[in-house]
């Protein structure tokens, strides 16, 4: 039975992978997904914003007294060197690198050009096996159309892959009026890999408090409809790898996700609810269902159910939702 | 050799030599030393190293004493050892320093010098505290500017070596401790030069060890004792020539020649002026002006006080001396004259008969300049030169002050000046938060470092720790600079805050064709009009040059947020043309770098993209030709404040306290209070305002404003039918007043800071816009009108009875009027609502000693008092003593208290058939639990008085218990003493008194409010800071656990404790400080309160106290022994457990956060520690409460 996939020019032992989140801020923690079989990792998003965030904050509250009063000029310790950068980050790509045998690939959420070529330099020079990055825009602007949006989107993949010489995955929001022509875009921008889909924090409001409050669910199987639906349109019509993210649970979700044309599938939730020894579960009753149903490896079933390989093409697309709508009886 | 120049200020030069000199290091922080301290346990925390390649241990200990404790057994046991103190820290040093003199044990101690307390407690510099440690048996050597600090530094430890006397080398507090300027720095290799191995291993081999055994420090008697302390008097003779001897091998070394000694002046010099210390700069200046023009003045600088050379002393003197006048930073009342006076005379007239002085005895006279810092100028020294060419010149003169009493002080010409023209001046004012003073450092280690000119640099702050001005003064140029003082005659005066153009005379000190730069936001076209008509004036007819630049919005548009040092920095160099304008900015980047390198690359990218900015938004004003403005500055108080403060607070405020005559000033530090009213000081740009329909009438901003400028009142309708048109009133919400009534909330705009902690802690939100709430924050300025009118109008209502509150309920507590407002804390402090609560539950019949420390900074620095008093003229009354005796000091108030009302018994009971049987019996019977016992207690006091002033005519045999009686009256109205102070005073330094105080069982209320550091001087580790924590002198996160105080105090049994966070439970709060008053024994409460020095949001502090309680830290509970008796267990523990981990609390705040960022791993590892403590502890207190009543009475 070979469960081994490629992703982002990476051999990876099978095609589950914890994608970026909270299972993977500590080196200890990426060891257990390792150990539960985990076939890469891709650690948790780099924020260039939080990192000057948190350098200014410290600098504020550090010296934002100092030189006010006559018996205090300062009230901290001064000239202490802070890792104000990213080194805590770079550190933990280093120390995974040491410490696993699996590839680790880093995520980065940049908010200015400058900061995704900088921080994706640094990131390679600590030795990630591949990036992700982790764009969104949140198109709130008024005075910004989806053009300037997507340009932004593009200009960025460009100018990383111009920085860096490795392999750059860019994982996305549905959240595009012409998906398919803005991931044919990225692709030409030399996207090597696409992660469909990103999903965001909502906000929600405390009615005791009135107060208005990040809201953090954890992703449902239904969440993989849309990443099954678009992984499986996109699969063979561009040139970089499909990575498939949002609401994969089960053995099966791993394989339909496959069958669509996804190189990899990457797990959070799932992870997060039942803890990383849910990796090799599903590894276990994938091997079962595949030995079963008789695959004899995951590229056999790469693909196999996607846009140009089903019989009936037109159920990925609108014409589909309309006959789902037809046949609900009332 | 070349050396490398350093631009540096005092305490830095002087904790230079130190470190690289000793191998242990016992300090305690006190002010203007701490940063001594400071400096080299930053460079032991990075590992730097000592001339024998080792890192000095350094230890921060609970006191002055202590500190000197452990200087003393260091020494004792080989160790080279040093401190760091000044002012009362000296004075604590004082019985070791007899020990470690009289066992002839070399140690420097280096002071930077300061005031002692006395009439008053005073920060700044003089020499009271050095001259009070003359008869020690310490050598005494004194530098008198930031070169010597450091050259004196080392030669000090090298006599010390070879002399065996130990040495207090002394330089002024902050004059030259805090003044930064351009020296030579001394090499490794000269410092090795100067100790050989053999000076060390000789100290070493005079140790203790049990290898070699000896004892010392023994008791001897009659018979011997007096002999031993004869036993060093050679020491002490040969002591001055090896000063000497050591100062030549320096000369040899470096260059720089001094002698024990030294004189400047002309060869034929016939008025001699002597002192010591950075004022015989400002004199040697003047002298070399004034010998310039042929006349015959010279002077002596005193190097090495004691011991005091004789000999050296009249060879310094040239032989043509006449006039001697000997000046002396110190007093000492009621002595025949100040120390260096009387040395002085000593000297002359010890040589006079025997016949060895070189010239007639001369006219001596001693005078006294500079204490406190006061400003001393070329231009007093030159009336002292000119007052010596009297026949008779006034003996034990005063300069600098007017001293119109005895007419003691000399009248001088401020306009006299000796400056070089060459040198460059600047002024710069700037608040405290904007970064000018950090810049200005920088400036002038740019020029100092990046040219051949000279530089010095000057600060002086405010008295206020919120919304604080503070003035750079700069000096730069190609001669030596020995200006000792303030700059007048600016060649560049800049202002960074433009609103300090309505309170100062900016341009007072600019001189003619110097120029002016303004940060306004105001445009361009239209700035002018925006001065007020003294600056117009001085503008126009000082011919001066105007700039402006809207710093913020470069600083705003480059990311800086309100930091706008950089920008003003830039400005500076492009307008003064020190430097050519691309290598200025080149070397501003380069500082830039220097500076926040280590605090992340984008900051450094901001600041450079600001650099970069500014010059482009920085422009050139045309200066009319006449003044078009007829806005004047703003008085300090109000036409109708009472005489005192109108005469003497007021010039204080305006910054004219110089100009203060002493017959103005109080005779025994005894002020008014209440005065912070008076001084309307308009520093916040955004003010809260009500919303009355929104209002749930919680009290709950009145409770947590630290400034007490937020009240509320319930009233009659009749207050509400000539209100100001946009007073706010709305129907109060209950029924307990009486049907109909009214409740207002009202804000004192003028005095607020602005911190926005109301809004943050206020629970209602309007419903249709939920980011309003019922307080919400607006500018000031177009309010400030109106709103001034309605606090007036505010205050003309009454407050409530207070005999019909419930004063252990929190809402009502906060009708209570506040007798502690306005005061100079910290915009948002987290002591003050405390504070404020003693005030207005106790106020009218408390009487609080409070320690040193920021509490008494805020409550008792002058020139305003926030203790404050209510319509009927009763207030608290306060002192502050010192910082380690505030808990005894506070028994003291209770033991006098007591006695009084004893002797007011006994008295009474003898005046019986006077007064009446019955009435007798109620006044000493009355019950005085709650608001209307202590009411109905006054009226009869009342009635005792009149009683006892009508019988005292025929009193006859009685006369004396009558009088006595009158006087004593007041004192059988219950009083309320409370201690106050921080966890520096209650931890550390005051924790004997403290733990003695309660155990004394007196009726005391002793209110700790803990800030977990030294918050008033400047952030250093105390025994209640808790572990992971970063402090001074914890760089790496504390390792230890929070000392636990309260749990120490319930073991005592009888001692009521509470600790208590305000906003995590603001009811058990108040509950505690009710419990605790009225306990009758020792009551302990201590209370979280947030502090800038945790590096967090002082607007939402209330919110990291509640996030303390939940994660366990900090619990809540009250211990109280009455329920013990009462077979009831007296302990309850009143918060809920750990809701959440102590990390989600802890990385709140920047003291704990800042180490995951310095060092992620320890920070980790201390993070599960604390959170184990955090564990460890609330299972002892839940066992402690879930204690039976019967075992903890047994217990």
């Amino acid at each position: 039975m070979d469960l081994s996939t490629n992703y982002l020019g990476l051999q990876l032992k099978n095609p589950i992978v914890p994608s970026a989140g909270p299972v993977s801020q500590e080196v200890a923690s990426v060891k257990r997904l390792e150990d539960a079989g985990a076939a890469a990792v891709v650690l948790y998003s780099l924020f260039e914003e939080q990192i000057e965030a948190e350098a200014l904050e410290l600098l504020h509250y550090t010296t934002h007294y100092n030189e006010s009063y006559a018996e205090a000029t300062n009230y901290f310790p001064q000239d202490i060197e802070y890792k104000a950068g990213p080194e805590e980050y770079l550190n933990l790509i280093r120390k995974c690198k040491e410490q696993c045998e699996i590839p680790i690939i880093a995520s980065l959420n940049g908010s200015s050009t400058g900061g995704w070529i900088k921080y994706a330099k640094k990131i390679e020079e600590a030795g990630a096996d591949a990036l992700e990055l982790n764009i969104y825009l949140l198109p709130t602007d008024f005075n910004r159309s989806g053009q300037q949006i997507e340009q932004v989107y593009i200009d960025v993949v460009k100018e990383v892959k111009r920085a860096v010489n490795m392999k750059v995955a860019v994982k996305l929001s549905p959240f595009f009026s012409s998906f398919a022509w803005m991931a044919d875009q990225l692709d030409r921008a030399g996207a090597d890999g696409l992660v469909l889909f990103n999903r965001f924090y909502q906000p929600d409001i405390d009615l005791d408090t009135l107060d208005v409050v990040p809201n953090v669910l954890l992703s449902t199987p239904m969440a993989m409809r849309l990443p099954l639906r678009w992984v499986g349109i996109l699969y063979g019509r561009l040139n970089c790898d499909l990575a498939a993210t949002s609401g994969i649970y089960s053995e099966k979700d791993v394989i339909k996700m496959i069958m669509a044309g996804a190189k990899i599938t990457q797990m959070l939730s799932s992870i997060i609810k039942f803890g990383p020894n849910h990796i090799s579960d599903v590894l276990t009753k994938m091997r079962f269902w595949m030995e079963a149903n008789e695959y004899a490896s995951v590229e056999m079933m790469r693909g196999s159910m996607s846009y140009i390989n089903v019989a009936d093409p037109s159920k990925f697309e609108r014409a589909n939702y309309m006959k789902v709508i037809s046949s609900v009886k009332l | 050799m070349q050396r490398k120049k350093v631009t540096i200020d005092g305490n830095e030069a002087a904790a230079y030599v130190a470190f690289r000199t000793n191998e242990v290091i016992a300090i305690y922080p006190i002010t203007p030393s701490s940063n001594m301290g400071e400096w080299c346990d930053q460079w032991a925390s990075e590992h730097k190293k000592n001339i024998w390649g080792m890192t000095p241990s350094v230890s921060e200990l609970q006191s002055e004493g202590g500190a000197s404790g452990s200087v003393h057994g260091a020494l004792q046991t080989g160790a080279l050892t040093t401190t760091f103190t000044a002012s009362q820290g000296l004075l604590l040093m004082i019985p070791n320093m007899y020990k470690i003199a009289g066992e002839l044990t070399s140690t420097v101690f280096h002071v930077s010098a300061r005031s002692l307390a006395a009439q008053a407690l005073s920060i700044f510099g003089d020499h009271s505290d050095v001259m009070s440690t003359r008869s020690t048996g310490f050598a005494m050597l004194s530098s008198n500017s930031v070169q010597e600090v450091m050259d004196f530094a080392l030669i000090s430890q090298a006599a010390t070596l070879e002399s065996r006397i130990p040495f207090i080398h002394f330089f002024d507090g902050f004059r030259t401790s805090h003044e930064v300027m351009k020296i030579e720095e001394l090499t490794d290799d000269d410092i090795r030069s100067m100790i050989t191995d053999e000076m060390v291993i000789s100290h070493r081999n005079r140790a203790l060890t049990p290898d070699k055994p000896f004892i010392r420090g023994t008791a001897q008697n009659p018979d011997v004792y007096f002999q031993g302390r004869e036993t060093v008097n050679t020491f002490y003779n040969v002591c001055p020539s090896i000063v000497q001897a050591q100062m030549d091998k320096f000369a040899a070394l470096t260059g720089r020649q001094y002698k024990l000694f030294d004189y400047y002046g002309a060869p034929d010099a016939e008025r001699i002026v002597i002192l010591m210390g950075s004022g015989a700069e400002a004199v040697e200046e003047t002298v070399e002006y004034l010998a310039s023009k042929g006349e015959k003045v010279g002077m002596i600088k005193v190097r090495l006080y004691r011991p005091f050379s004789i000999k050296d002393l009249m060879d310094a003197f040239p032989k043509t001396t006449k006039t001697i006048t000997v000046l002396d930073r110190t007093k000492e009342p009621g002595a025949p004259g100040d120390p260096l006076y009387l040395d002085v005379m000593n000297a002359i007239t010890e040589q006079f008969i025997a016949g060895e002085l070189p010239f007639a005895f001369p006219k001596i006279t001693g005078g006294r300049y500079g204490l406190s810092s006061k400003e001393f100028t070329p231009a007093q020294v030159k009336a002292i030169y000119d007052e010596m060419l009297k026949e008779k010149p006034k003996n034990h003169f005063t300069i600098g002050i007017i001293e119109d009493v005895t007419h003691s002080s000399l009248e001088y010409d401020p306009a006299f000046s000796v400056e070089a023209p060459e040198t460059f001046k600047g002024k710069f004012y700037g608040l405290g938060a904007d970064g000018t003073v950090g810049a200005n450092k920088n400036s002038i280690k740019i020029i100092g470092e990046g040219t051949d000119f000279f530089a010095q640099g000057y600060f002086v702050y405010d008295s206020k720790k919120s919304g604080s001005m503070t003035t750079s003064h700069l000096r730069f140029g190609p001669k030596k600079i020995r200006s000792t003082y303030l700059i007048t005659g600016a060649n560049f005066v800049a202002c960074h805050q433009q609103v300090f153009l309505e309170t100062t005379d900016m341009l007072k000190d600019a001189a003619e064709g110097s120029s002016f730069l303004l940060n306004t936001q105001v445009p361009q076209a239209e700035v002018w009009d925006s001065l007020p008509e003294k600056v117009q004036r001085d503008l126009i007819e000082k011919k001066m040059k105007l700039y402006i630049i809207d710093a913020y919005k470069v600083a705003t548009e480059t990311g800086m947020g309100g930091r706008i040092n950089s920008v003003m920095q830039t400005c500076f160099f492009a307008i003064s043309k020190i430097l050519p304008k691309e290598q200025a900015i080149d070397m501003i980047k380069i500082a830039i770098k220097k500076t926040y390198g280590s605090k992340g690359e984008s900051i450094v990218k901001m600041n450079w993209d600001a650099v970069d900015k500014t010059l482009e938004n920085l422009h050139e004003v045309e200066i009319p030709a006449s003044v078009t403005s007829t806005e004047q500055l703003r008085g300090a108080v109000p036409s109708h404040a009472p005489e005192f403060v109108r005469d003497v607070t007021a010039m204080m405020i305006a910054g004219h306290g110089d100009m203060i005559p002493v017959s103005k000033m109080p005779v025994d530090g005894t002020y008014p209070s209440g005065t912070t009213k008076w001084e309307k000081r308009n520093i916040a740009l955004e003010v809260p305002v009500w919303d009355a329909d929104v209002c749930i009438q919680c009290n709950k901003c009145v409770l947590v404003c630290p400034h007490a400028t937020i009240r509320a009142k319930v009233f009659d309708r009749e207050f509400t039918e000539n209100t100001p048109g946009t007073f706010k009133f709305t129907p109060y919400k209950g029924k307990e007043y009486g049907e109909g009534m009214q409740y207002s909330l009202q804000v004192a705009v003028e005095d607020c800071t602005g911190c926005g902690i109301c809004v943050d802690i206020c629970p209602a939100k309007n419903k249709r816009e939920t980011r309003l709430k019922a307080i919400n924050m607006v500018t000031q300025l177009p309010i400030r009108d109106q709103e001034r009118e309605n606090w007036d109008y505010f205050l003309t209502i009454p407050d409530v009875d207070r005999r019909k509150l419930k004063i252990t309920n929190v809402k009502d507590s906060q009708f209570l009027e506040p007798l502690f407002e306005f005061s100079g804390a910290c915009s948002g402090c987290g002591e003050t609502p405390y504070v404020k609560l003693v005030s207005q539950l106790y106020g009218d019949r408390s009487i609080i000693a409070n320690a040193t420390g920021c509490s008494s900074i805020y409550g008792g620095n002058l020139p305003t008092t926030p203790w404050s008093m209510n319509k009927d003229g009763r207030g608290p009354a306060w002192s502050n003593s010192l910082f380690e005796d505030n808990a005894e000091f506070g028994l003291g108030f209770r033991l006098a208290l007591d006695k009084h009302l004893v002797q007011a018994k006994e008295i009474l009971m003898r005046l019986v058939p006077q007064i009446g049987e019955r009435f007798v019996y109620d006044l000493v019977n009355a019950d005085q639990s709650d608001e209307a016992g202590i009411y109905e207690q006054r009226l009869r006091v009342e009635e005792l008085k009149t009683k006892l002033n009508e019988i005292l005519p025929g009193a006859n045999g009685q006369t004396s218990d009558v009088k006595q009686l009158i006087s004593l009256a007041d004192y059988l109205v219950k009083k309320s003493v409370w201690i106050i102070g921080g966890d520096g005073w209650a931890y550390d330094i005051g924790y004997g008194g403290l733990d003695h105080v309660m155990a004394s069982g007196k009726n005391v209320n002793i209110l700790v409010l803990d800030t977990e550091v030294y918050s008033n001087t400047g952030g250093q580790c105390s025994k209640s800071t808790p572990r992971a924590a970063v402090a001074k002198f914890a760089a790496g996160g504390k390792p230890q656990a929070k000392k636990d105080l309260g749990l120490m105090a319930i073991n005592y049994g009888n001692v009521y404790v509470a600790k208590v966070a305000m906003g995590a439970n603001d009811a058990h709060t108040v509950r505690a400080f009710v419990e605790a008053e009225a306990y009758d024994g020792p009551s302990l409460i201590i209370a979280y309160s947030h502090c800038i020095a945790h590096g967090i949001d002082m607007s939402t502090g209330m919110k990291n106290q509640k996030a303390a309680v939940d994660s366990g830290h900090w619990q809540l509970y009250r211990y109280h022994p009455d329920l013990a008796k009462e077979g009831k267990n007296p302990f309850k523990l009143d918060s809920k457990g750990m809701k959440i981990p102590f990390r989600d609390y802890a990385y709140m705040e920047t003291r704990y956060k800042m180490l995951t960022k310095s060092s992620p791993e320890d920070a980790e590892r201390l993070m599960q520690e604390a959170q184990q403590d955090v564990i460890d502890k609330w299972k002892i207190y839940e066992n402690l409460a879930a204690a039976t009543g019967e075992n903890q009475a047994t217990n």
